[in-house]
């Protein structure tokens, strides 16, 4: 059957997803050297796991080929972020 | 079930699918398969952005001040705000509150018209002080020329992420025309969920086009 979310949950996700755009937005003021850029992100796929899974229903979904996809679109964009990055990160003649 | 039941379910399930169970479960896996050819849209502009992020981190560090912080941050909040109205749409059109389901969509309208206009109050300005990547791109740095290329990333990224923005809101609108016909009940609402994916996905795709263009440097202006 169709999950059907209360309201409250998604109030309450409504709430986190702003503090933390209050906090990403805050410690940006800090000068926290290179973790900038690692707090920001880790912040930013807090907010977006929240989106997918409760906005986007990914945590209700039953159908086990639905997640499949999901997954393997997800770990695609890995392969491409990532694969990438090894290759530009170990071009040691440059 | 009742007869009303099963005259809607007759009206609302494909001859080619057993059951609504069934229908619902396959448009959101194909929903799913279409949001995964959006990654890979997004993603490649993700990969070219951390590219030269990696080679030219100065040039990007620059052009991060000219981002207008403020302008960011409010968008995103905008942005999260009409991801719950529309999440809260889908929940009214999944217990079958009509009214509400119109209400809900038309206020995520305005929520992504409200993101448009600043959206555009932004690249004006970045327009008038010289920003916008073409001849008369003009930005005091040691390395103008990789500015530019963050600018171009930086309009590349949001021009496309505006347009999905006006595609979500064209969408959403077309769902708003046939809920205030009553067209979809807590049986049949598939287009609604479907829309509320896109939409939310938008939201998912500026969730990291913010941190990574605006909050780059700690000079905020």
């Amino acid at each position: 059957m169709e999950h059907i979310s209360p309201k409250r949950t998604y109030v309450g996700i409504w709430i986190i997803l702003m503090c933390l755009t209050a906090l990403t937005a805050g410690v940006s003021f800090i000068d926290l050297g290179p973790l900038n850029t690692a707090v920001a992100l880790l912040i930013a796929t807090c907010k977006g796991l929240l989106v997918v899974l409760f906005f986007m229903h990914v945590k209700y979904i039953s159908e086990k080929t639905t997640m499949l996809v999901i997954a393997a679109g997800f770990f695609w964009l890995l392969i491409l972020l990532l694969l990438s990055m090894t290759d530009y990160l170990s071009r040691a003649w440059k | 079930m009742s007869e009303s039941e099963i005259a809607t379910t007759a009206q609302s399930l494909r001859h080619h699918f057993s059951d609504l169970e069934q229908q619902r479960e396959a448009s959101t896996m194909g929903m799913w398969v279409f949001l995964i050819t959006e990654i890979m849209f997004f993603g490649g502009m993700f990969a070219a952005y951390l590219i030269y992020r990696f080679e030219y981190y100065n040039a990007w560090l620059e052009g991060s001040q000219h981002m207008e912080f403020w302008f960011g941050t409010i968008n995103t909040a905008v942005l999260i705000c009409s991801s719950l109205t529309m999440a809260l749409a889908v929940r009214a059109a999944q217990v079958g509150q009509k009214k509400m389901l119109v209400v809900l969509l038309l206020v995520t309208i305005l929520f992504g018209l409200g993101f448009m206009g600043i959206k555009g109050v932004e690249y004006h300005n970045h327009w008038v002080h010289h920003e916008f990547p073409s001849s008369s791109f003009q930005v005091e740095s040691a390395d103008p020329t990789h500015v530019e290329m963050f600018f171009i990333l930086y309009f590349t990224m949001t021009g496309f992420h505006a347009l999905h923005v006006l595609i979500g809101l064209g969408a959403v609108g077309f769902i708003a025309y046939y809920a205030m016909k009553g067209r979809y009940t807590a049986e049949y609402h598939n287009p609604v969920e479907n829309v509320g994916l896109y939409w939310h996905f938008v939201d998912l795709v500026w969730i990291y086009l913010y941190p990574l263009l605006y909050l780059i440097s700690r000079r905020h202006v």
